[in-house]
């Protein structure tokens, strides 16, 4: 893992110090809150519907169980005793008073964490392959080069007061699950031909109130180059963006305006001054971050875990949980362990602070220390023995995270919604928690197999529900929480953007309605068709006919 | 979702500086975190008064960003009209995970 140099920590008390001292006037009354309020924002700090908000970076979604008990610790300390982890790989604490925030902010630096740029309208933490390092099918770990943008993008000069704000993910793999295609950078590593790696360069996708799926303006670029050309598509997004109109101010809307090949002509040429410069990094710089990456020592496996193996054919629910929850790892003997933070009825993403220890303590024991989170608000164990697999479930099992339910129906995003967040229109957490309890049993929800269901209470879209399988999104009409309902959204390569399905429904009927949907793909699904490839062959027909007959 | 549905009976909310707690401004020119000691304007008039002094706490950093917003009833019958400023008022909609809990419910 990455640790901070000198640098970094000097930095980061630095800005502590600052805010210390900038929170200290705002509360004496000797600056106005229109002053505050960016300073605030800069530190990650919201002023939400019930309390401050604090969206803490957890850069491309590593935490080490050190970090993890941290966050524990301000959960109990500052909070209420929990946290909430988002679409963008961070945690939010819901309940932070301002007077508290400079010292969580220290605490937080202690363990190389902080909050900076988390909001504003600059280049925000760049999100990773959750797998990143472990996963089979990967080039290389993306990692190295979300630190490297990291130490770019942290307080560069020319990208702090961007038109809006500018989201980079990177996967390194071919196989995205980065989501890169609805980034407003999104980068997807590959080889050229002579098996040399490098990135496919895509750019203005993004979700909100306008979704676009990024173009690819350039199909290959040696990683080396990859700082000069982020900083030229920068340059020129800084430069024509628009600061007129906040709706159409992200790249996503100059790409479509100029076109994604006016967006490469324009990206290319301002490379051209800038390629070969100091902003190509030397190959020891690159290797010396890439050593923070190093795989852990692996210790050496049994050939078969026996263990494992008998439980598997004993106990059905640990049989269910592997199946769902854990994936192959590149080194043999291990595996990769997702934790579900969707338990029934539970709001999806959020953690106590004895939920956060214990996996923590989990880490340590069975995970080489390391944590991950994933843009689908779950966390992962990414170095898990396989014969430590029937330990590992049982720990997970006590404190609510083994529930086998990855990437089925009751694994729901939901952004904060109307419950938190200042910006929503409706609420989204308690429509996830009926849909979920509504698809309780787990049998069933195997049967139904994969089906993301994506909730967003407003337009904003941090549900990203128009990249769900089933995107719902919450409306306000007239005072009354209404649920527009989009079908066929997806994520991965096969990136595809939701279709509307028709008038809004009321808040109580959204159970019902998803459960028409998920009735109409069992009758007409074919052998072997998810969700998705059945909506995919039929469109919005069938389930729109037999949604809207029995409304 | 909207703040401030209109309507006849008004009260200015605002959220406290020091802690971002949701307030409401009383008769007395105090803020209070209880709905039912809020002070109701009856009138554009009065609720224009009231903003104003709320303007005033927000000038003098006591709050952030007051508002007028509509309810019905007074006293133990109030209630925001708009469904945002009932959650702002009552809190979360759901029961929330406590911290030394290991299991939702």
């Amino acid at each position: 893992m990455y640790r901070y140099d000198e640098y970094d920590h000097a930095f980061v008390a630095e800005r502590v110090a600052q805010f210390r001292d900038q929170v200290k006037r705002r509360l004496a009354g000797e600056i106005t809150e229109d002053e505050f309020k960016p300073l605030r924002l800069q530190n990650g700090l919201y002023l939400q519907l019930h309390a401050y908000m604090l969206r803490i970076a957890i850069p491309y979604g590593t935490l080490s169980s050190k970090q993890m008990r941290t966050l524990a610790h301000i959960a109990r300390r500052y909070d209420r005793g929990y946290g909430h982890f988002t679409t963008r790989q961070n945690l939010q604490f819901n309940w932070i008073k301002l007077e508290d925030a400079p010292d969580a902010l220290a605490d937080l630096a202690k363990a190389e964490m902080h909050a900076i740029q988390t909001s504003g309208n600059c280049i925000r933490n760049t999100t990773a392959d959750h797998w990143a390092g472990v996963a089979i099918d990967e080039i290389e770990d993306p990692r190295i080069w979300c630190e490297i943008i990291r130490q770019w993008s942290t307080v560069h000069p020319e990208f702090s007061f961007l038109p809006r704000k500018f989201k980079i993910a990177v996967t390194g793999s071919p196989n995205d699950r980065a989501a890169v295609r609805v980034h407003d950078i999104g980068l997807r590593m590959l080889r050229d031909e002579n098996g040399e790696p490098g990135f496919e360069v895509i750019v203005g996708g993004g979700l909100g109130r306008t979704p676009m799926i990024g173009k690819t303006i350039r199909p290959f670029l040696p990683k080396q180059h990859l700082l000069s050309y982020l900083e030229a598509i920068l340059r020129v997004y800084n430069r024509y963006g628009r600061r007129d109109n906040i709706y159409k101010a992200r790249i996503k809307i100059l790409v479509h305006e100029i076109g994604a090949e006016e967006m490469r002509r324009q990206v290319e040429e301002e490379w051209e001054g800038l390629r070969d410069g100091a902003l190509d990094l030397p190959a020891d710089v690159v290797a010396g971050i890439g050593r923070h990456f190093a795989p852990p020592r692996y210790q050496p496996q049994p050939t078969i875990a026996t263990e494992t193996e008998r439980l598997r054919f004993e106990n059905r629910d640990f049989a269910l949980w592997l199946r769902s929850n854990v994936v192959a790892h590149r080194q043999p003997g291990h595996a990769i362990v997702n934790l579900s933070l969707k338990p029934e009825g539970g709001p999806p993403g959020d953690a106590s602070a004895a939920q956060m220890d214990a996996v923590a303590d989990l880490a340590d024991a069975y995970s080489c220390g390391e944590i991950r989170v994933t843009h689908e608000q779950n966390l992962v164990l990414p170095h898990v023995a396989v014969a430590d697999l029937p330990a590992v479930w049982r720990g997970l099992t006590l404190i609510g995270f083994a529930t086998p339910n990855l990437g089925l129906v009751s694994d729901i995003i939901a952004c904060p919604g109307l419950d938190y967040c200042a910006l929503a229109n409706a609420r989204a957490i308690p429509v996830a928690q009926r849909i979920s309890q509504h698809f309780a049993d787990l049998a069933r929800q195997h049967d139904i197999g994969e089906l993301k269901i994506k909730i967003s209470g407003c337009i904003n879209a941090c549900g990203h529900h128009h990249v769900g399988h089933i995107g719902i999104l919450g409306v306000d009409k007239n005072g009354t929480e209404f649920y527009q309902i989009t079908l066929g959204g997806h994520a991965g390569d096969d990136v595809s953007l939701g279709s509307i399905l028709g008038p809004a429904v009321p808040a109580d009927q959204v159970v019902e309605a998803i459960d028409s949907l998920v009735r109409t793909y069992l009758a007409v699904r074919q052998d072997g068709e998810r969700f998705l490839d059945t909506y995919r062959r039929v469109g919005n027909t069938p389930f729109k006919e037999r949604l809207y007959a029995t409304a | 979702m909207a703040k401030n549905l209109t309507g006849t009976l008004q009260i200015v909310t605002a959220n406290r500086l020091r802690d971002g707690s949701v307030v409401f401004l009383t008769q007395t020119a105090e803020w209070t975190s209880d709905i039912r000691r809020a002070a109701v304007a009856r009138d554009g008039e009065a609720a224009t008064r009231l903003l104003g002094i709320g303007t005033v706490a927000a000038a003098e950093s006591r709050v952030v960003d007051p508002y007028l917003t509509a309810v019905t009833g007074e006293g133990d019958d109030i209630m925001p009209v708009s469904l945002r400023e009932r959650i702002r008022a009552q809190g979360l909609t759901f029961a929330a995970i406590s911290a030394d809990a290991t299991r939702y419910l």
